[in-house]
C-alpha cells in the first residue's frame, strides 16, 4: 500500500436518510465546545434558516429582483466549518452563497441591501445575491461560474503560503463543480504545492436539475481525494457537529503546513435550483419532504437536549427574527445607488 | 544607454519587479529552472528561490485563477502564459474574475496583476501556436492591455503594470524579442494610455503597435522613395488607448491606416476608427483603412502565411489607398 492509503477517503458520520426523522443515535457534541459556542452556532443556523425564509418572502412579494437561490436545509455546513475559523481565515464561496456570508459574520443589513441593490448594500448594488463581498469579514467572493470558488481560494491559500501566514482559506462548491475541468486543476494544484486550502463540496443531490448520480459514476466526490494523494472525508452535512469535527483536522492539516483536504458534506437542498425553478420536472415531492423530516436544526436540538435549555434557543430565535426584519427593514429604506456609480470601478 | 534586446528587456525588467516588491512572484510553466521557453526568467530559480519564482503544471485555468486569488489578498503576480493561444484555456479566470473583482465588489477588492503572453507569426508554429489576440481583451472592461514594441518601452511600461492595481495583459510579439534597442538606467515608468509619434510625415497617419510599429516604419520608408510621407504612431497601449494623439496627427495628415498582426475582422483597428470617425470626422480625406490579417487561422507554409498575414506590404497598400493611388481591395 502506498503512503497515501492513509489518507483515503473515510467516513465520518454518514447521512442516514432512511432514518430520517425516525430514532436516532445523538449526535456527539465536539469536545471542547462550550455552551456559548454551542449558541452561537445555534444562533449562526438559525439566522441562515430565517434569512432564507424572508428573503423568500420578500422576493415573491416582488421587494427584491434577480435570481435567488435557497441553501435552505444546507445550514449546518458554513456553520461547521466556520466556526472553526479565525476572523483572519478567508472563504469563497458559489452562486447558493448568503449562509457562508453569514457564518462568516458578515451583517445582515449590508447583505440585505446588496440582495436589494441598494447603495448601502456591501457591493453598492454591484454584485447581488450571487456577488456578496466582505472583505472585513475574510468573505472574498462567491463565483457563480461553478468550480471558480476554488480556485479563488487556493488563490489566497498560495498568498498565505508565499508570506508565510498561519492563515487558512476555505472554498465552497457545489457537486456540480466537480464535473469542471478547473475542479481537477484546482485540486492538483493546492495538493502539490501543499497549499492551505480546504474544499468543501456541499453535495445536495443536484447541479440543477441533474442528479448527482447522473453527473458520475463515483457516488463518493470525496474519494476522488485519493488522485490527489490529499484526505478524502464524506461527511453528514446535516450535523453541524460532524462538519464541524472534520473541518477541524483539515485546518488543523492546512495550518500545519500539510496541505489541502477534500470534504464531502452530503446534503439536501431543500428548494430548487433557484426561486421559480419547475422542480416538478425532475423531483417528486415526497423526496423532499422526506428529506425535509431530517433537518439540521433539529439535529443541533437533539444533540444539545442535555446541555442546552430550550429557553435559551428561544431567546437567540426571537433576537435573530427581530435582527433579520431590522436588517430587511434597513435594505429597503436605504437609497438606491447614484447612477454615476455604474461608470466607476472599471475602465 | 544600453543596447539591450527585447527578451533580455523582459527579463531585466521582471528581475527588478521581484528585487524592488516583496508581494510579486511568478507563475508559469517551464519557468523554473528551465527559465522559460524564451529565456525570460532565466537564472530566475537561483536569484530568487523556487518559492517565488514557481513552476506550474499544465494547467492554465488554475494558474491564472490561482494569480487572481493571491493578487485579492495583496500579492502582486506575474503570469506567464506560454503562448497566446493558450490564453484560452485561462479565459475565464481572465474575463470572469481578474477584470471584475474590483467592479463586483464595490472596490473592495482588486486584481492587480501581470499576464505575460507572446504570439504572433512568423515562426511556422501552426495555427494553435501563432494567433495575435489582443482584441479579445479590449472588449472585457477592466483589463488593461499593453503592446510594447521597444526594450525602452517593455521596461517603462511593465513598471507602471505592475503598480497599477488592475489586472493587465502585457502581450509579446515573439518575433521581435532579438531586436536590440536602447535603455537608460533606470528606465523611466511609462504611463499606460500615451502613445508616440515614431516617425514624423504629413500626408499619412498609420497607428499600430507591436511588431506592426516596426512593419509601419519599414513601409513609411519604402513609401519615402516613392515621394510619401508617413507618421507612424505607436499606441504603446490598447487599453487605455489614447485616441488623441491619433487625433492630433490627422489634424496634420488628414489619412488614417491602422496597422495590426490581428485579424481584420473584429479587430481593435475597428474601434479606432470608428472614435476617430466620431471625433474626427471633418478631419478626414480620405476613408480610414485597416492593415489587418485575412480571417483565416495562420497557416504552416511560408507562402501560405504571406498570403492572408497584415505585413509591411499591406501597410504599404493600404497608404497608397488611402492616397488614392491603388483602388481600395479588401
Amino acid at each position: 500500500m502506498s503512503e497515501g492509503a492513509s489518507l483515503m477517503s473515510s467516513v465520518v458520520s454518514p447521512p442516514v436518510p432512511e432514518q430520517a426523522g425516525g430514532a436516532r443515535a445523538r449526535e456527539a457534541v465536539p469536545g471542547g465546545l462550550n455552551d456559548a459556542q454551542l449558541l452561537d452556532i445555534y444562533r449562526s443556523m438559525y439566522t441562515i434558516r430565517r434569512f432564507e425564509v424572508t428573503m423568500e418572502r420578500a422576493h415573491l412579494a416582488g421587494d427584491l429582483y434577480g435570481p435567488f437561490h435557497s441553501s435552505m436545509g444546507q445550514e449546518a455546513i458554513p456553520v461547521g466549518v466556520c466556526a472553526v475559523l479565525s476572523a483572519k481565515d478567508v472563504v469563497t464561496s458559489t452562486h447558493r452563497g448568503h449562509g457562508h456570508a453569514i457564518a462568516k459574520g458578515a451583517d445582515l443589513g449590508r447583505i440585505c441591501a446588496e440582495l436589494w441593490g441598494r447603495a448601502t448594500g456591501y457591493c453598492g448594488g454591484k454584485g447581488g445575491s450571487m456577488h456578496i463581498v466582505s472583505t472585513d469579514h475574510g468573505f472574498i467572493g462567491q463565483s457563480p461560474i461553478i468550480g471558480g470558488s476554488g480556485l479563488l481560494a487556493t488563490g489566497a491559500a498560495l498568498s498565505f503560503d508565499l508570506r508565510a501566514e498561519s492563515l487558512v482559506a476555505v472554498a465552497f462548491l457545489g457537486d456540480g463543480a466537480v464535473g469542471q475541468g478547473v475542479f481537477h486543476e484546482t485540486l492538483n494544484l493546492a495538493a502539490i504545492w501543499r497549499l492551505p486550502v480546504v474544499f468543501v463540496v456541499e453535495n445536495n443531490g443536484y447541479a440543477h436539475s441533474f442528479r448527482a448520480d447522473q453527473m458520475q459514476l463515483n457516488p463518493d466526490i470525496a474519494s476522488r481525494a485519493d488522485g490527489y494523494g490529499i484526505p478524502g472525508v464524506v461527511v453528514d452535512g446535516i450535523d453541524v457537529f460532524s462538519v464541524y469535527t472534520v473541518t477541524r483536522t483539515a485546518v488543523e492539516r492546512a495550518r500545519a503546513g500539510d496541505g489541502p483536504t477534500l470534504i464531502e458534506a452530503k446534503c439536501y437542498r431543500w428548494r430548487g435550483h433557484n426561486l421559480g425553478d419547475a422542480e416538478h420536472l425532475y423531483r417528486e415531492r415526497d423526496e423532499v419532504e422526506q428529506a425535509r423530516r431530517n433537518d439540521p436544526l433539529d439535529r443541533f436540538r437533539q444533540a444539545t437536549s442535555g446541555r442546552l435549555q430550550p429557553s435559551a434557543l428561544a431567546d437567540i430565535e426571537a433576537a435573530v427574527d427581530a435582527e433579520i426584519e431590522e436588517a430587511a427593514r434597513f435594505a429597503a429604506e436605504s437609497p438606491p445607488p447614484d447612477p454615476q456609480a455604474a461608470l466607476e470601478g472599471s475602465f | 544607454m544600453r543596447e539591450i534586446t527585447f527578451i533580455e528587456a523582459v527579463r531585466e525588467a521582471q528581475a527588478e519587479a521581484l528585487i524592488s516588491d516583496d508581494r510579486v512572484f511568478i507563475i508559469g510553466q517551464e519557468i523554473g529552472s528551465y527559465g522559460g521557453v524564451f529565456r525570460a526568467t532565466q537564472d530566475f530559480v537561483r536569484r530568487f528561490g523556487d518559492h517565488r519564482v514557481r513552476d506550474m503544471p499544465i494547467a492554465e485555468q488554475s494558474m491564472l485563477g490561482a494569480g487572481v486569488g493571491a493578487a485579492v489578498m495583496g500579492m502582486r503576480p506575474i503570469v506567464e502564459v506560454m503562448f497566446m493561444d493558450f490564453v484560452a484555456c485561462g479565459m475565464d479566470a481572465i474575463v470572469n474574475h481578474a477584470a471584475k473583482m474590483c467592479y463586483m465588489s464595490g472596490g473592495q477588492l482588486t486584481a492587480p496583476m501581470v499576464i505575460r503572453t507572446q504570439g504572433g507569426s512568423g515562426t511556422h508554429h501552426g495555427s494553435q501556436h501563432s494567433q495575435t489576440l489582443e482584441s479579445w481583451f479590449l472588449h472585457v472592461p477592466g483589463l488593461a492591455v499593453v503592446v510594447p514594441s521597444t526594450p525602452r518601452d517593455v521596461k517603462g511600461l511593465f513598471k507602471t503594470s505592475m503598480d497599477l492595481d488592475h489586472p493587465v495583459l502585457f502581450l509579446e510579439h515573439r518575433a521581435l524579442y532579438r531586436t536590440k534597442g536602447g535603455v537608460s538606467d533606470p528606465v523611466a515608468p511609462i504611463p499606460l494610455g500615451r502613445g508616440v509619434v515614431r516617425r514624423r510625415g504629413e500626408d499619412v497617419t498609420v497607428a499600430a503597435v507591436g511588431k506592426s510599429v516596426h512593419q509601419a516604419l519599414a513601409a513609411a520608408g519604402r513609401m519615402e522613395e516613392e515621394g510619401v510621407s508617413v507618421e507612424v504612431i505607436d499606441l504603446r497601449t490598447l487599453v487605455p488607448m489614447d485616441v488623441e494623439i491619433v487625433l492630433e496627427s490627422l489634424s496634420r495628415t488628414h489619412r488614417l491606416v491602422v496597422a495590426h498582426e490581428a485579424v481584420e475582422r473584429g479587430g481593435w483597428a475597428g474601434e479606432l476608427v470608428s472614435r476617430v470617425v466620431a471625433e474626427g470626422f471633418d478631419e478626414l480625406d480620405a476613408p480610414p483603412l485597416r492593415a489587418g490579417s485575412r480571417p483565416t487561422p495562420i497557416p504552416f507554409a511560408r507562402e501560405l502565411e504571406e498570403a492572408m498575414i497584415s505585413d509591411e506590404r499591406l501597410i504599404a497598400r493600404r497608404i497608397r489607398e488611402s492616397l488614392g493611388l491603388l483602388e481600395y481591395s479588401a
